[in-house]
């Protein structure tokens, strides 16, 4: 008679990620109100949203960047809201992260910081091996092999987003997060990152959680798209059905419209 | 009331910074005794303290040392105690000087240099990064600076310490027409080894300060580069007044 439990966190009903009722307030300014998301194994969601509604605090929230004040976060149907030390560090071995402003350790080469979780991760690669997988992932999101040596001070905006994207798809996670990936791109260049989202993601077959409020590249990358708006997820729907959700929140969102529902204030001169 | 609520507000104010900074510490020194361990960071942060801040610290060495010469001589001549004076330069530098102005220097180098560099990290997502990488921020930013500060400041202090007395030498022999060979047996007469020892300790809590200081400071900034210029500031200054008052309660504790 053997016990299982592993066997059923990896069933394939259990949503890679859930969360139920979470909520963070900074002082009296609450910024999540009650969230609650399901995302399935090998889904892609994204999170839109304006700017200041909370988006990067529920990702920082799910990493266990931020400490949520209420509610409960599950990964592979482990609570994960409040472990700590080595618990969290192995729940991280899951995770991939590319940050809005990619986020590259500017005192390491370019191929270190791809290298970076294997070399300091459970994996602890040797560096010439590390340093060959390395290449391998920059090969990947389209850089050259002499990246590899150059400074990430030395790369313009899109390359250190490739050096980013390429950081947080080297060690194989099975949850790749994407704060906010085309912001401060020209439109081609953001288009060559949403391709090369769409092709990690599926190569991995890894589930995606993006957060932005670039219309374009959410269209292009998710399977469903949930509207953030004052705390709380006001529209989760597929992506072919955003054009008709029927809610004025989501269509003065996408349409990108300044008269509707959603005011902002701003104060005359 | 507004003046009650003002003591009370910066009362509370106070001990929440205190009660951050002491979990802080535990926290780091936690991180210090359980592995991975970052040999080659430690290793470079050694060099970067101890290495890099040598001209520093043997330039404020030397000239001390050649004051304190001057000083002293014009001062005891007055009543012909000449011969104390290689006495009063070695003790001033092995117990106070060399541990006081090396830290205060170090700290103004290095404390700085730490604030600025993890505040920088800290608001480019850099210390999120290394948390979503399965690497303890503490851990590979914390502890290594830890180590070499407290590692490194007791080998500068020693270095400081004979760059000091040769700095005395130097003045009492070629200035002050001193015979060098007394001098150097007058150094050597009423030197004990507790003294040396003693300002050794205080170089190495100095040491864990300055290096603690620039962490949590860095660690903790928040607001672009508004932020990390303050968190900057705050470090050197922190460092240096806890510097003065712990050299107080340390040389009690020695020499009462």
């Amino acid at each position: 008679m053997t016990m299982a439990p592993l066997e059923l966190t990896q069933d394939m009903d259990v949503p890679k990620i859930s969360l139920r009722g979470v909520k963070k307030a900074f002082g009296p300014k609450v910024v999540l109100d009650g969230i609650d998301l399901d995302i399935q194994r090998g889904e892609s969601v994204v999170i839109i949203g304006g700017s200041g509604t909370g988006k990067s605090v529920l990702l920082k929230s799910i990493l266990g960047i931020l400490q949520p004040d209420a509610g409960t976060i599950r990964i592979d149907g482990e609570d994960t809201t409040h472990i700590g030390g080595r618990d969290r560090e192995r729940a991280m071995a899951k995770f991939g992260m590319l940050f809005q402003g990619a986020a590259l350790f500017d005192s390491l080469p370019v191929w270190e910081n791809v290298a970076f979780g294997l070399i300091q991760g459970a994996q602890r690669l040797g560096r010439k091996e590390a340093k060959e997988r390395a290449i391998a992932t920059l090969g990947a999101v389209g850089l050259a092999p002499d990246v590899a040596d150059l400074s990430p001070s030395e790369l313009s905006g899109g390359m250190q987003k490739r050096v980013g994207l390429a950081r947080a798809i080297c060690t194989r996670p099975e949850i790749i997060f994407f704060d906010e990936p085309t912001t401060g791109l020209d439109p081609i260049m953001a288009d060559v990152i949403n391709d090369l989202i769409v092709k990690c993601v599926k190569d991995l077959g890894a589930t995606a959680l993006s957060i932005t409020h670039d219309m374009a590249s959410a269209r292009k990358i998710a399977d469903r798209i949930a509207m953030l708006y004052k705390g709380k997820l006001i529209w989760v729907g597929p992506v072919s059905e955003i054009d008709n959700s029927g809610n004025e929140y989501v269509d003065q969102f996408i349409h990108g419209r300044a008269d509707g529902p959603i005011q902002m204030q701003i104060r005359a001169f | 009331m507004n003046f009650l609520s003002a003591i009370g507000r910066a009362t509370l104010t106070f001990l929440e910074a205190a009660g951050r900074l002491a979990l802080f510490t535990f926290t780091a020194l936690a991180h210090c005794l359980r592995p991975p361990f970052y040999f080659r960071h430690i290793g470079r942060q050694m060099v970067e303290i101890g290495f890099y801040s040598l001209p520093v610290v043997g330039l404020t060495a030397v000239f001390t040392g050649m004051v304190l010469a001057l000083q002293s001589y014009s001062g005891f001549s007055r009543f012909s105690a000449e011969s104390a004076i290689a006495t009063v330069v070695v003790l001033s530098i092995t117990r106070e000087l060399g541990p006081v102005l090396a830290g205060l220097m170090v700290a103004g180098r290095i404390g700085a240099a730490m604030a600025a560099e993890l505040g920088t990290m800290r608001v480019t997502e850099q210390v999120d990064a290394l948390t979503t990488l399965s690497t303890n921020p503490y851990k590979y930013l914390v502890v290594p600076r830890l180590i070499a500060g407290t590692t490194m400041l007791p080998i500068l202090v020693l270095v400081a310490d004979i760059i000091g007395v040769f700095g005395g030498y130097l003045v009492a022999v070629y200035r002050l027409g001193f015979n060098a060979s007394s001098y150097i047996n007058n150094t050597w007469q009423y030197l004990e080894f507790m003294d040396v020892v003693s300002g050794l300790v205080k170089a190495a809590c100095f040491g864990f300060v300055i290096s603690l200081m620039g962490c949590y400071h860095g660690y903790n900034s928040r607001g672009g580069a508004q932020g990390v210029g303050a968190a900057t500031t705050n470090a050197v200054v922190s460092a240096s007044i806890l510097i003065l008052v712990l050299n107080y309660l340390l040389t009690g504790i020695f020499f009462s």
